[in-house]
């Protein structure tokens, strides 16, 4: 196996903190992107499935992309879920999944909703390989997609990192928990991945 | 769309059943050919449909965004997958699963399916279907081929088909029925499946089967064939046979099925669903896809002729063996000894909500030790990690055998009694633990506005507003009034069984000035048991953001008034449905939208209602405000004609519904200028017909011309006599009549501001 197969990324920032925080409001904020277009994929629709417990929360739903306010495994999170194949090496996917993440994120954190009520932290992401039979949940893909992701984060980043896995189920998707050992604000993540904020 | 999509087929060959692979092959080179535009865009829609995989809401490319329509600007850009159906528009994969049926592993793969291709969540169905939303068409044949590894297949879960055959949960564990229904139900469903006889009939064609007659098992009334399990004394041994209702359905002209035979032994099972399907394909209407469905051919042609026509089909097919190679494997009455689970000690640890749980959630079955638990889930959704939960669950519980109900919910049968507890913990620890099962928070409703391009008002939206605010309720505590059940249709279509509530809401629209607001009509005393024995009546269109006052005040006072014993559908049969109209009066009328803009969204979904294009002028605007004036009366009229059926004055309810379709005729009329008052009918008929009817100005985009039909139906038949049963349809027809005069001002007014 290598990393060339590999495509779908799915990569979740997960909340630094954040109090009461009503998330239904994320229905209309979604909405507003749609109207504003203030993404580059195509963006459809809005789903709201806060009413399953741990699902996925809100989901702008896009043709390229997906994202969501994601509070799968208990974690509040914003994911950023590749569709359409990326054809580029796996360091190439990461860098554009994260980047789309971080831009979304950041634009969360500066929405009227949830301003002050929301942060990110840039250094606490779980990627998820969203396809089981180009990267199922076994060793033989830690050993190719462990140190990539590892490495590219700490490149990026310029922190260390710790990686491991989601769950060590075999039905699951790989998924890897991707850690810095301090927080890390979302605008500071962009601008060492030399991104601006829109 | 996935980078795999190319490498399961040789992942999963030889764990495919070969025909399904076949089938799965020949569909992927249709979407190839299709692509390359070598097969007709409706020839393909068809094609698609009969393997469950639908068309979504905004499939056509556009999306009003709130402020206005958008053209969704996919890659492959115009082409089709059908009529006015975009390519990349994300579609609905339908999972039949017969019978409600499930295994761990197929829960599993759907837990997978849910994930890779959808959003992480599976929706149940009303049809015991599970349901994968925002799928991408050219993901499909992998999809599909995953089931099939499973033993899974989606064809005919759409399309003029025989579609998932449902059938009681509880069959097999139930304590009052005559016998298990369940290796009938499955006979009944592979026998006709990709049958030659089932291929050519002109719409959809539902079967169910139910183990009791009473309860509300598997709504048998509601089915083009309802089977009922029955048992007969013959020369000393018992006998088993089936009860068979036919020609019932919901949608627009709901209709009770009718009994065909209130006997038909076992081995006549098969080969009479057969002889049914072969008459409806030959008989059944082919060019109206509005009056194809079963219901109207048995109206037309009488239950007594139909069957005549049945009788003589049956006589004449080739024997199969099929129709009794199954009954060889069914145990009997005394093959085996009653089951009963040993005695064990059970333990309470008394966790927290336990008991309120186990009153709602839990049924003990016949098999003494053993219960059967009902998985309430939100909405009718369950995510893939709580799909693969269960799974784990059932292992462990429940001999591996799960079942989905019509109620939107997962049921765990033989359970022991000694292991509630634990299953309750481990439920609630992932979120599946809410009591209320079949209560009035247990709430039906189909996707509606959220995914389906049919639905008119949010159906969940209001579903999931209704959860919260019942939830808070204080007399909640009263079972009488917890045990009500509550429907939501995003449209007529009924997917959402509204008729079969004691309240029932489907969604319609309604506009006011230049502004439309989302309504729901209201449908009171249905009901659920006795296989949902019993259609609820519409009382008038109330905004949708003030059904939770409709709700709150029927059950109030159903609480508060009712006699010692009785139930809601009595309670409402006793206060008159005039009164229940009168209760909900001061909701239907709604303000300006600069007074209250709020009723001008749904539930769960802060755009301004779709509908609601803004006109200009001062001219237009008055001209809306006698419309609606004039839509108002006839709106009341086709209610005085409900209240003279029901009190037995068949003629005269048949000429107010009558009337009441002129008047709306008229008042559409009156928008473009043309005064015919509905004293002088044929002219005003003749009228509608060129100015609405034949210019499709007046087409439904989904029904097309069904509901104008109807006003010209009423008009050729008023002076024949009419039997009870035909005037309550003359009336539904009416209401809708009028709702489509409504939609069509909508239409028009949107077209005058473009």
């Amino acid at each position: 196996m290598n990393d060339s197969r590999i495509e779908h990324c799915t990569l979740k920032i997960l909340t630094m903190q954040h109090g009461e925080v009503d998330l239904s409001a994320a229905v209309a904020l979604f909405h507003r992107w749609i109207q504003e277009d203030v993404r580059p994929e195509l963006l459809i629709d809005v789903v709201d499935y806060l009413h399953v417990v741990d699902g996925p929360g809100v989901i702008l739903v896009g043709h390229e992309a997906d994202y969501s306010l994601d509070v799968s495994n208990g974690r509040l999170g914003l994911q950023y879920s590749r569709k359409a194949p990326l054809g580029v090496d796996l360091p190439k996917q990461l860098r554009q999944a994260y980047a789309s993440a971080l831009r979304a994120a950041a634009r969360f954190e500066a929405e009227p909703e949830f301003v002050g009520k929301l942060a990110f932290d840039a250094g606490a992401i779980d990627l998820i390989i969203n396809d089981r039979l180009l990267a199922p949940n076994t060793a033989a893909t830690l050993e190719v997609v462990g140190p990539v992701a590892k490495g590219f984060f700490r490149e990026r980043l310029g922190v260390e990192i710790t990686a491991k896995l989601l769950s060590d189920d075999p039905r699951e998707r790989f998924g890897l928990s991707l850690r810095a050992a301090t927080p890390i604000p979302v605008r500071e993540a962009l601008h060492r991945l030399n991104e601006d904020a829109s | 769309m996935k980078a795999s999509n190319a490498l399961w087929k040789d992942v999963l060959s030889g764990r495919m059943p070969p025909h399904l692979a076949r089938e799965i092959d020949v569909f992927e080179t249709e979407i190839v050919l299709r692509k390359q535009g070598k097969i007709d865009e409706r020839v393909f829609g068809e094609t698609r449909l009969r393997r469950g995989v639908y068309g979504q809401r905004y499939d056509n490319g556009q999306r009003h965004d709130g402020k206005r329509i958008r053209q969704l600007a996919y890659p492959n850009g115009a082409l089709t997958k059908g009529p006015h159906t975009i390519w990349d528009a994300p579609g609905m994969q339908r999972i039949k699963i017969p019978f409600g049926g499930i295994t761990p592993e197929q829960l599993e793969v759907i837990a997978e399916l849910a994930e890779e291709y959808s959003t992480g969540v599976a929706h149940v169905t009303t049809r015991q279907d599970f349901q994968l939303h925002f799928v991408h068409l050219e993901n499909t044949p992998a999809l599909m081929r995953r089931l099939a590894a499973v033993g899974i297949t989606t064809r005919e879960a759409c399309g003029n088909t025989v579609r998932n055959v449902t059938g009681c949960p509880l069959a097999g564990v139930c304590r009052t029925e005559a016998f298990d229904v369940t290796p009938y139900a499955k006979a009944l469903a592979y026998f006709l499946l990709g049958h030659p006889d089932t291929q050519e009939f002109g719409r959809k064609f539902k079967i169910s089967f139910s183990g009791c007659r009473d309860a509300a098992c598997a709504l048998a009334h509601m089915h083009d064939i309802g089977f009922i399990a029955v048992v007969r004394q013959e020369a000393g041994r018992t006998k088993r046979g089936f009860e068979v209702l036919v020609g019932g359905g919901l949608g627009t002209v709901p209709q009770q099925a009718k009994c065909f035979s209130e006997f038909i032994p076992e081995e006549e099972l098969l080969p009479v669903a057969q002889a049914i399907c072969r008459v409806f394909a030959r008989h059944g209407e082919k060019k109206n896809r509005n009056t194809a469905r079963l219901k109207f051919l048995v109206t037309k042609l009488g239950i007594d002729a139909f069957g005549r026509l049945v009788a003589e089909e049956r006589a004449i097919l080739t024997p199969d063996p099929r129709w009794t190679a199954f009954l060889g494997e069914i145990p009997r009455e005394g093959d085996n000894p009653p089951e009963t689970c040993p005695l064990t000690e059970v333990r309470r640890r008394f966790s927290e909500g336990f008991e309120a749980w186990s009153r709602t959630n839990v049924y003990a079955q016949r098999q003494k030790g053993y219960a059967a638990v009902t998985v309430a889930l939100p909405l009718g959704d369950i995510t893939a990690a709580q799909l693969r939960k269960l799974a784990d669950m059932a292992r462990r519980y429940s001999r591996e055998t799960l079942r989905t109900t019509m109620e939107q919910n997962l049921v765990m049968r033989w359970v022991k009694e000694a292991d509630l507890e634990a299953v309750y913990d481990e439920l609630k620890a992932v979120g599946l633990g809410e009591a209320g099962a079949g209560t009035i928070t247990d709430i039906v409703a189909c996707p509606g506005t959220d995914t389906c391009k049919l639905g008119i008002s949010s159906s969940r939206g209001l579903a999931a507003e209704l959860r919260r605010q019942i939830a808070a309720y204080n007399y909640c505590a009263d079972q009488a009034v917890r045990n009500l059940h509550i429907k939501v249709s995003g449209c007529f279509n009924s997917c959402g069984h509204h008729h079969l509530a004691d309240l029932g809401f489907y969604g319609v629209s309604r506009s006011k000035g230049s502004y439309a607001a989302p309504h729901f009509q209201v449908l009171i005393g249905g009901r659920w048991r006795g296989n949902g024995g019993a259609y609820g009546l519409a009382i008038g269109a109330v905004p949708a953001k003030r059904i939770p006052r409709v709700v709150e005040r029927f059950v109030a006072r159903y609480a508060r008034e009712r006699n010692e014993g009785e139930t809601f559908e009595s309670f409402i049969t006793r206060i008159g449905k005039a009164e229940c109209k009168r209760m909900i009066e001061d909701l239907t009328d709604i303000p300006d939208y600069a007074v209250e803009p709020s009723l001008f969204s749904d539930w769960g979904d802060p755009r301004e209602f779709t509908l609601g294009d803004r006109s200009t002028g001062e001219g237009a605007g008055l001209l809306v405000s006698r419309f609606e004036f004039r839509m108002a009366a006839c709106d009341r009229e086709a209610f005085e004609a409900q209240l003279q059926l029901e009190r037995g004055e068949v003629d005269a309810a048949a000429r107010t519904a009558y009337l009441a379709m002129l008047g709306g005729a008229a008042a559409l009329l009156e928008q473009i200028g043309v005064t015919v008052e509905r004293e002088n009918a044929a002219a005003l008929a003749e009228a509608f017909r060129s100015r609405f009817y034949d210019t499709k100005l007046f087409w439904d985009p989904f029904a097309q011309g069904k509901f104008g039909q109807y006003l010209f139906q009423a008009h050729a038949e008023v002076d024949e006599p009419k039997s009870a049963d035909r005037v309550r349809r003359l009336i539904e027809e009416a209401q809708l009549f009028l709702e489509a005069c409504h939609s069509c001002h909508a239409r028009m007014q949107a077209a005058a501001s473009a």
